[in-house]
This record gives structure tokens, sequence and C-alpha cells, in this order.
């Protein structure tokens, strides 16, 4: 690995800004984020950037390494070709604040409105459940969401159609899947899904899958199962029939 | 829903700061099915060669591609100016099966539409319906053709077991194997490995269900479709072009260009 390698950082606010290139010092074992804050230390003690655990668990480091949606603190060095400087920018489905930092906060409101856990009544005297592992093994592959919100930005729908009123985007639509295969659960969100959430955005192009760094199979394990729910449930005829019948 | 107030820069069509080659996957996406739909195409037009018997030694193989024939003559509402083959009758089915297919949707909305053509890379509209509006809220109809499906996968195991009898000079069947059967054998257990790895078949035997932990039967079956799903892009192609080649390999032998093997 050379010694130094050359980092091209968005650098403005509120949506402005341009390219600034820095050459920075490497070694064996580093991350983006390391760099990142070497460049800090080093030659831009003003740049805003965004992290706390440095460890891929806390969700904060999100950027876009190369184009791609990335967590710093989990993109090593030695995956990127140094040759060429190494393109750092923020996210750009949400709205920028500074430097790499982008205001995710829309997020949070659409998480809220989100119908909550229902369960159904406690199955022991003392208020407590049974459940089978065999069937909590679908929400718990959910669960490992750190909220980076790197799906939310690679998605077209958000990122190029900005649908944030019609959409709840990848992150939401696994944290409803999460709840409605609860077996605990006793609510109902399919009719949200279909009209307000937008669950008929997505077409299932897999970008979400592929940058999420929890390695969660969204679309194949959560919004396609969704949207077999809602097939079932206004799209489906001839088993709306046989759910009379039966 | 909760708005945002800031207005977000969007790129023109190809824009992105990627640095891989991003349209490789998009580009051998479209030829990979534009050969197949250029091949089936045509092959659906021949209505000749899709039956192999004398020159395959007696054998009774049939191309997947004309499987069932049922209908060999034009009927008598086929519009005249339509050219006829029997595969005409039949290739809807499968082929609305894959046109609605989960994987299948995402794949040709990015390689033949655009929609986005790679993941972060601009897109060449800014309008955008989705499968929420009309038409593409049709592909929920996939679950139709699922059933449908099924049926084929049987019709062709039957083919593969009348490939294993031969037609001998006494004027009665014999077994046998030639390369013929081994390829009309594979074929269906391919196209099974993807029929039965569908996302709507999954959600069907046990999907919808939240507690599934209460019917065997139920976990068992949702256990093994899960387990062709993980894969279900690699046998959709497998199986695509397995036919394809099925059909390639009765129709050389049925105009005598390749000779089947008979090994057994
Ligand atoms: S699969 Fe759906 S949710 Fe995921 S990025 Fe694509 S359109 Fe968005
Ligand atoms: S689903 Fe994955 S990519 Fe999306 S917010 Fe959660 S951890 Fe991040
Ligand atoms: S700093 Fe916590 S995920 Fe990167
Ligand atoms: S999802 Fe691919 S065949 Fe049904």
């Amino acid at each position: 690995m050379a010694d130094k390698a050359t980092f091209r950082i968005w650098r403005g606010g509120n949506g402005t800004g341009h390219f600034v290139d820095y050459a920075t010092a490497i070694s064996p074992g580093m991350v983006v984020l390391d760099a990142v804050h070497g460049i800090q230390a080093a030659d831009a003690n003003d740049m805003a950037v965004r992290w706390n655990c440095k460890a891929g668990k806390c969700g904060s480091c999100s950027a876009e390494i190369n184009g791609k949606p990335r967590l710093m603190c989990m993109t090593r060095l030695n995956t990127l070709d140094l040759s060429v400087p190494v393109t750092v920018e923020p996210m750009k489905t949400f709205p920028h604040v500074r430097d790499l930092v982008t205001d995710v906060s829309w997020n949070y409101r659409v998480k809220t409105k989100i119908q909550k856990f229902k369960p159904r009544k406690p199955d022991a005297p003392d208020g407590t459940w049974r459940v089978q592992q065999a069937d909590v093994d679908r929400p718990q592959e959910f669960r490992k969401c750190i909220e980076c919100f790197l799906c939310q930005d690679v998605c077209h729908v958000l990122r190029d159609h900005n649908l944030h009123e019609e959409f709840i985007g990848p992150r939401f639509l696994i944290y409803t899947a999460q709840l409605e295969m609860n077996p605990l659960d006793t609510g109902d969100r399919l009719k949200d899904l279909k009209d307000r959430d937008g669950i008929g955005y997505c077409n299932i192009t897999k970008c979400c899958t592929k940058v999420c760094p929890e390695e969660i199979k969204i679309t194949d394990n959560a919004i396609i199962p969704l949207k077999e729910r809602v097939v079932d449930e206004f799209f489906d005829p001839l088993g709306g029939l046989f759910k009379i019948i039966r | 829903m909760s708005s945002i107030d800031v207005p977000l820069k969007k790129g023109g069509f190809g824009t992105t700061s990627r640095t891989d080659n991003w349209w490789a996957e998009p580009l051998l996406v479209f030829l990979g099915y534009m050969s197949f739909i250029v091949y089936a195409t045509w092959a659906a037009l021949q209505g000749n060669n899709y039956l192999c018997t004398a020159q395959c030694g007696g054998a009774d193989y049939l191309s997947p591609m004309y499987s069932p024939l049922l209908i060999e003559q034009a009927p008598a509402w086929w519009p005249a100016f339509l050219p006829f083959s029997a595969a005409m009758l039949i290739l809807p089915f499968p082929g609305l099966f894959r046109f609605t297919c989960y994987y299948y949707r995402g794949a040709y909305y990015k390689a033949f539409w655009a929609d986005p053509i790679s993941c972060s890379v601009g897109e060449p509209r800014s309008s955008y319906r989705g499968e929420k509006k009309f038409p593409l809220i049709l592909q929920n109809v996939h679950r139709y053709f699922l059933y449908f499906a099924i049926l084929f996968v049987f019709i062709l195991l039957y083919d593969g077991y009348k490939a294993l009898w031969f037609t001998g000079p006494d004027g009665a069947k014999h077994f046998g194997i030639g390369v013929g059967s081994l390829v009309l054998i594979l074929n269906p257990i391919l196209l099974g490995g993807y029929t039965f790895g569908c996302h709507s078949f999954r959600h069907l035997v046990g999907g919808m269900k939240d507690i599934l932990s209460a019917s065997p039967v139920r976990k068992t079956a949702y256990d093994c479709a899960g387990c062709l799903n993980r894969s279900h892009m690699k046998w959709a192609w497998v199986s695509m072009f397995f036919v394809g080649f099925a059909d390639v390999y009765v129709r050389l032998c049925a105009m005598g260009i390749w000779h089947d093997w008979r090994i057994l």
C-alpha cells in the first residue's frame, strides 16, 4: 500500500459546495473514516462528519464513497483503488447540512406513523408470552438494522423520484415486516402499506439489499413477502373466494 | 407523510460518482434476455422439427417449447394473417410467468427500462409510477401464472419419462436412455428448481403465516421453498437457457445435424 492517498471530499453547506482534494498519510488496516479523521485533524479542522462507534453498529457514518452508499468506518482502504482520488460525499437523498453531514430526521418522522406493536393477550397469568424460536427467526433478521439509512439513500424511489411523501422506503418496509411477521402481533398494516406507505412504488430492483451493511435481505425477505400479503388482501379474487368458502 | 423542505439535487441520466463498471451488469442482462427472446420467438414460429422420433432411434423427444402438444393445426378462430405454430399457444404461459417473476421484474426494469439502470446512477425519466399504478400494478397477478407453471413442470416431467421409451423395430416400446432423454429429464428438474423457489410459492406454502411452528408440514415446505428461493436468480437463468438448449437439441437431432447418442 502506498503511504499517501488522496480523498476528494464534498465541502459546503445546505446543498451547495464543491469537492476539495486532500492528500493524507495512510497505513495498513485503515478505513475511510480514519482517513477522514486524519484530514480533519491536519488540514480541515472545521470539516463536519458524523460518527460514533467506529464499529459499524451505530449507523452514523453513512456516506457515499466512490459513488456507493457505505459506512465510512467499515470501508477498508485496501478495498479501494488508491491510485486515483477516492470521492467521499454526503448522502444525496436527505437534506444536506454541512460537508459530510445530512439531516436524516425525515426517517424518524416516518417511523412515528407506522402502527405500533400490538401484542395478543398474554399466554400466561403472569403476563408473559410463549413463542417458538422458529417463528421469530424472520422478524429477528430485520432487528439487525442499525438505522444507517443507506438503503433509503440508494433507493431510486426516494433518490431520483423524491417520493418522500408517498413512500416510506426500504428501512421502514423492513420495520413494518418485523411487526407484521411477529407471531405475537395482532395489528394489520396492509392497507397502510398499499396506500399511505406506497409499497407498490418499490420495483424490487434490490439496490437497498446491496448496500445494507447488516446484510439484511431487504427485498427478498421483507418487501416481497409484504407485497405478497398485500396481494392476498387486495389483488387476489380467487384467494379471497377461497377464504370465504373455507 | 413527513415532508422534506430542502430541494434535493438530482442528476441526469447516467450521472454518478461510481467508478466501477456499473453498466456491465445491465448490459449482460439485456443481452442474455434478448438472445433468449429472439431464439424463442424464432423457434416458436418454425412449427417443425420439434419432435424427434425415427431420427433419434425410435425415441419420443418433444421440445419443451412445444409441450404439451395438444393442437398441431391452427384452430378455426386463429386469425389467418398470423402464422401458426403449436408453441404460440403454449409459450405465453411460461413467458408471462417469467415476465411477472419478482426476480425478472427487478432485472428488466433495470436493463430494459433504466429505472434505475444501476444503483446510485441517475435515471432518464423524472415521472414514476412504479408498481403502484396501472400498468405495472398488473404484475400482482404473478401467482396465477405460478399455478400454470407448476402444471407445466409436471407435464415436462412426463415428457422426460416418455423420452425413456424407444420404439424398436418390433413396434414395441423398450426402455432406453439417450442423451436426449437426459436433456429432457434435466429440463423439468431445473424448471422445478426455479418454479418451487418462486416468491409467491414460498408465500402460499407458509410465508403468509406468522406462526409456522404449529404446522410442521407447512414449515418444511416453507423452508424448502426458501432454500430454493435464495438462489432464485441462478435458477431463473439456468432453467431459461436450458429450455432453449433442449429445443436446440431436439431440433438439430430432428434435422439430422446432430445425432442422438444412445447410452443404454
Ligand atoms: S428494491 Fe425497492 S425499496 Fe429497495 S432500493 Fe429498489 S425500489 Fe427501493
Ligand atoms: S436495513 Fe440495512 S441499510 Fe437499511 S437502515 Fe437498516 S442497516 Fe442500514
Ligand atoms: S461510526 Fe458507527 S457505524 Fe460507522
Ligand atoms: S418470483 Fe420468480 S417465479 Fe415467482
